[in-house]
């Protein structure tokens, strides 16, 4: 975790709110959707997981199993988004509809498909693989949307000099891409890769367990550990279980991450010497050792093999081929229409369906969407209230953001999922405990990233500017209306739309909790996604899925993405 | 050195731009054949299309109409015998020094040992040894250059193409590398057969080249040639040298025309649309003060961009701006102040602001503004509607441009007032009453 020395999360918004390409989107996820609940209608009555042992000895090997799991999916990722990234940047007629596909998937709350893709993956495999897949996919799902737009986002800002350059000295493809396009791209893309982990261990401990009714989805892991533990009222195992996730995240950090980031440094573009240099302790004994020399050199040679044999098999092509011949384009068409036909039946069949659902029905959704969108809004609330001003003091204070960074780092780096057993075995007997913990979920998901968020926008504050007020002699309240939060609007938003797509996604499991047999509900979208789940009224599930995508997706369009364009023309400090 | 055969031809040559239904042209019937042994100069102010030229001639872009040929041949994609030093020096930050020589020759397919001696001894010749290992980022800005240099003549061009290759730097190390390279090239210590070089500065244009070639804008065109006979080293005080300089400038800035010529017309009227230089109006006050405050009656344009050790682009453009609002008359590459010229760079800040608030109303584009402002309602009009109208004249950045330039104008005039959270223009009170 360095988000404060992270760039702003560039959120890659378009200035429109909305064209027919993101109905074709969101009527495509229909579609899937529809066919996934269509799957589901077939998944077995009763699905019976592996036994959890809450031994600590137990837990290297659930720890492995839970990186394991987050590496596959984050390979997958990292696939999809070297691929999609290039078909989208280099294929006019595929940005066409790559582009607005991802826009609208970052925006949907993935954990909303977690029990649709459960359901239907147990039907047609056998339970285990459809766990794990299942989890796989989720992660998947949400790690890739972000690196995906990075890799894009700096397939299409390269310099155009750099690459008349790559063309002029006729570099194929092949050594395009390792001397110019990963290069270029590689800081933005360990960047994102890290924020993708931060974010997939959220999805990870949620996508472990996951039961309803007579369905109990569990994989062995840190997640289905930490759940069985609050289930039987283990606080050592708990602590155990923290204990060993933060251990595992630190780690990650330590060996891999900032190894990565100091190494990525050489990839900057800019022509100055900096000052400060990001610097890992790993990295500098892998840089100094023997081994790692020869294992540069022996890299080197088969490099050169390589390059030599592309130069054979693919010699220099321009960049810009001829425009596309008549039947490339008749064939797209023909794809094209296809996957219309296929959509629209998927979609007619989703509509069937939605008919299916009683009118009480459509009143308990429209009640779930009031309540889950207001405990949204008294998480972020209260996020705002206590990281707004403890952010600004410490971005002011260089001293103290030095030891507090750390800590604050520890604790942003434990996945809210992870703590929501926890909270649930607190408060279960308090009155309205589930309501409490359901907040305070959302609030563990949402308020680390506004802080970071927050503690960026101070330290960005010009320094002329801070001496400015002082000489001006304004008061407290002035100095906060007339300079800090305008400066810091744009930070606060970026946050805050990350914050709300992350509460969104915490309803689904906060909102019906099974636990130590008893079932806990309050009333909610993600209450009503479970509910049905478990009740095998995929009708209700599909219709309750479906409004969440969508209302999400509208909010974001509607509310932030204005507030965005406005944070980034008229409140930016340039 | 020109021993007559033809190396580069260009045969009714344009490159069009289309933005939705329009069409504009970036550089119109270009006609240009360079020889082998020639160093060629393409001069002219920004906006006339030379690195469009430039990126034409190596294949980088393909010509809408007419025809390229290379050697007699025509050019079909990037001409493997041409290379291209960037203004921007292009260089990959992430390789090293040599590592960015020995790509290209990578690209090639020379084998390592080869390669990384070939490296060597370009950057030896180009006088960085010792920096083999560094990283672009550790050098300054006239050693990024030598690099480029370097990897540009590392695959033994015979054609070497430079795109404003000293303008990204200051002024001395320009100067230190521009003799270097003109003593590379005379001395033949590199195998290029010919250098075209790109370029906004007439002084360095006329220091290195054996030919102009003078363009100007809208669209691109060729609009003359010079020959440079003068022998190296030019020396820039020396008589002939300044007299040439002095020639070029008098093709550049043009001769003052009568009022409605050199007013143009409004967009969308027949005839040609004068647009807005872009300058800063501070500079120009600076400029006719000092036209003021020398005792001259004409003044050389040349003699302009030594006082203010200005780019000679800016000075033509400023020039061109003082010209259409009638504070100089231009002739024959000498400049003299009109008595209203006068009068504004005497008069007081307000008084000047009338003084160039009268001049812009008599300007067809903001006659066209104003009209469209008055009949709008709220005497108010979104930013886009008039970028939009604009592009029906002028491809979508330009437009862009010349709606800053107006809006800029208009404010100093308080003819218009600008609501930048709104994005509108609103005519100003008073303006609308006296308009």
């Amino acid at each position: 975790m360095h988000f404060l020395k992270s760039p702003i999360y560039e959120l890659k918004q378009t200035t429109r709110e909305f064209r027919w390409s993101d109905a074709f989107v969101l009527l495509t996820i229909t579609a899937l959707l529809y066919l996934g609940v269509h799957f589901g209608f077939s998944a077995p009555e009763v699905v019976k997981g592996p036994g959890i042992t809450l031994h600590p000895s137990a837990l290297p090997y659930y720890a492995l199993r839970s990186v394991l799991r987050m590496g596959a999916a984050y390979l997958l990722s990292l696939t999809f988004t070297l691929v999609y990234g290039y078909a989208a940047a280099r294929i006019r007629r595929a940005e066409q509809i790559l582009l607005p596909t991802l826009d609208v998937l970052q925006s949907v709350p993935i954990l909303s498909f977690l029990p649709v893709v459960l359901l239907s993956f147990s039907a047609v495999m056998p339970e285990r693989l459809a766990a794990e897949l299942a989890s796989v996919v989720l992660i998947f799902t949400s790690q890739v949307w972000n690196m995906t737009f990075s890799w894009y986002q700096s397939l299409t800002t390269l310099p155009r000099e750099l690459r008349e350059a790559a063309e002029v000295f006729r570099l194929n493809w092949w050594l395009r891409m390792r001397k110019l396009e990963l290069p270029f791209g590689a800081i933005g893309l360990i960047w994102n890769s890290m924020m993708s982990w931060a974010g997939g261990w959220f999805f990870l401990m949620a996508a472990e367990i996951f039961t309803v009714g007579e369905r109990d989805y569990r994989l062995p892991g840190l997640g289905a550990y930490l759940r069985e533990a609050s289930h039987q009222g283990n606080i050592v195992a708990i602590l155990w279980g923290l204990g060993t996730l933060v251990l595992v995240i630190v780690l990650l950090d330590q060996l891999v991450w900032r190894p990565l980031v100091a190494w990525s440094e050489k990839f900057k573009l800019e022509m100055i010497e900096q000052e400060s240099h990001a610097s890992s302790w790993f990295y500098d004994i892998l840089r100094s050792s023997k081994l790692a020399e020869r294992v540069s050199a022996f890299w080197e040679r088969v490099g050169e093999r390589v390059d030599a044999w592309t130069l054979r098999v693919w010699p220099f092509r321009p960049e810009r081929a001829a425009a596309a011949p008549a039947r490339e384009d008749l064939a797209w068409r023909f794809f094209f229409g296809v996957v219309l036909l296929l959509v629209g039946y998927g979609t007619l069949r989703g509509l069937h369906l939605l008919v299916q659902v009683q009118w009480t029905q459509w009143l308990d959704i429209l009640q779930g969407v009031l309540m889950t969108a207001l405990r949204v809004f008294v998480a972020l609330a209260i996020a705002f209230g206590w990281t707004v001003p403890l952010g600004v003091y410490i971005g002011m204070n260089a001293r103290l953001a030095t030891w507090l960074q750390p800590l604050v780092q520890i604790a942003a780096s434990i996945p809210a999922t992870a703590l929501f057993p926890v909270f649930v075995l607190m408060l279960l007997n308090l009155p309205g405990g589930l309501n409490i913990a359901a907040v305070l979920l959302m609030l563990t998901g949402t308020q680390w990233y506004l802080l970071f968020n927050v503690i960026a926008g101070t330290v960005a504050i010009p320094q002329e500017l801070r001496f400015t007020v002082t000489l001006l002699g304004m008061s407290r309240w002035q100095r906060w209306r007339v300079l800090i939060l305008p400066a810091l609007f744009p930070y606060l938003i970026t946050g805050a739309i990350t914050a709300s797509g992350g509460a969104w996604n915490a309803s689904i499991v906060a909102e019906y909790v099974e636990f130590g047999g008893r079932t806990l509900r309050v009333t909610g979208l993600g209450d009503l996604i479970a509910y049905s789940t478990a009740q095998g009224d995929f009708a209700l599930l599909f219709a309750s899925t479906l409004t969440m995508i969508v209302t999400v997706v509208l909010v974001n369009r509607l509310l932030w993405r204005r507030l965005y364009r406005i944070a980034a023309s008229r409140y930016r400090m340039e | 050195m020109n021993n007559g055969q033809v190396l580069v031809e260009l045969e009714h040559v344009s490159q069009v731009y289309a933005t939705g239904r329009k069409r504009f042209y970036a550089v119109q019937d270009i006609n240009l054949s360079i020889g082998e042994g020639e160093f060629v100069c393409l001069l002219g102010p920004s906006g006339c299309g030379k690195s469009t030229l430039l990126r034409l001639i190596t294949g980088l872009q393909r010509p809408t109409e007419g025809v390229i040929r290379y050697r007699g041949r025509e050019l079909k994609g990037v001409n493997p015998h041409a290379s291209i030093v960037f203004q921007t020096f292009a260089l990959f930050p992430w390789l090293s020094v040599q590592e960015n020589v020995e790509v290209a020759l990578k690209a090639r397919g020379v084998p390592p040992k080869i390669r990384s001696a070939r490296a060597l001894d370009l950057l030896d010749r180009v006088g960085l040894d010792g920096f083999e290992n560094a990283y672009p980022r550790e050098l300054s800005g006239g050693m990024r250059q030598k690099v480029g240099f370097a990897r540009a003549m590392a695959v033994e061009p015979e054609l070497l193409c430079l795109d404003e290759p000293f303008s990204a730097l200051d002024v001395l190390s320009s100067e230190a590398l521009r003799g270097e390279l003109l003593e590379l090239w005379l001395d033949g210590k590199i195998p290029t057969k010919t250098i075209l070089m790109v370029t906004h500065n007439i002084e360095e244009a006329a220091e290195m080249a054996d030919r102009l070639v003078i363009m100007g804008t809208s669209p691109g065109r060729i609009i003359a040639e010079v020959h440079v006979d003068l022998p190296h080293p030019r020396h820039r005080k020396a008589p002939q040298f300044l007299k040439l300089i002095d020639q070029i400038y008098a093709i550049l800035a043009g001769q003052t025309q009568p009022e409605p010529v050199e007013m143009g017309t409004a967009p969308g009227k027949p005839g040609v649309t004068r647009w807005l230089p872009q300058i800063q109006i501070s500079d120009l006050v600076g400029l006719l003060e000092h036209l003021a405050e020398s005792s001259q009656p004409t003044y050389d344009i040349y003699q302009l961009t030594e006082d203010f050790g200005a780019d000679s682009d800016l000075v033509l453009r400023l020039i061109d701006t003082a010209e259409l609002l009638g504070f100089v008359r231009v002739g024959q590459g000498d400049v003299m102040l009109t008595p209203l010229g006068e009068t504004f760079s005497e008069a007081s800040i307000l008084t000047r602001k009338e003084i160039f608030s009268t001049r812009i109303r008599r300007l067809p584009i903001f006659q066209w503004l104003m009209n469209m402002l008055q009949i709008a309602e709220n005497q108010s009009l979104k930013r886009d509607v008039i970028r939009l109208a604009l592009e029906l004249e002028l491809p979508p950045p330009e437009a862009e441009k010349q709606l800053n330039t107006i809006i800029e104008w208009g404010r100093y005039g308080e003819l218009i007032a600008y609501d930048d959270e709104t994005e509108t223009l609103m005519l100003e009170p008073l303006a609308g009453a006296a308009a």
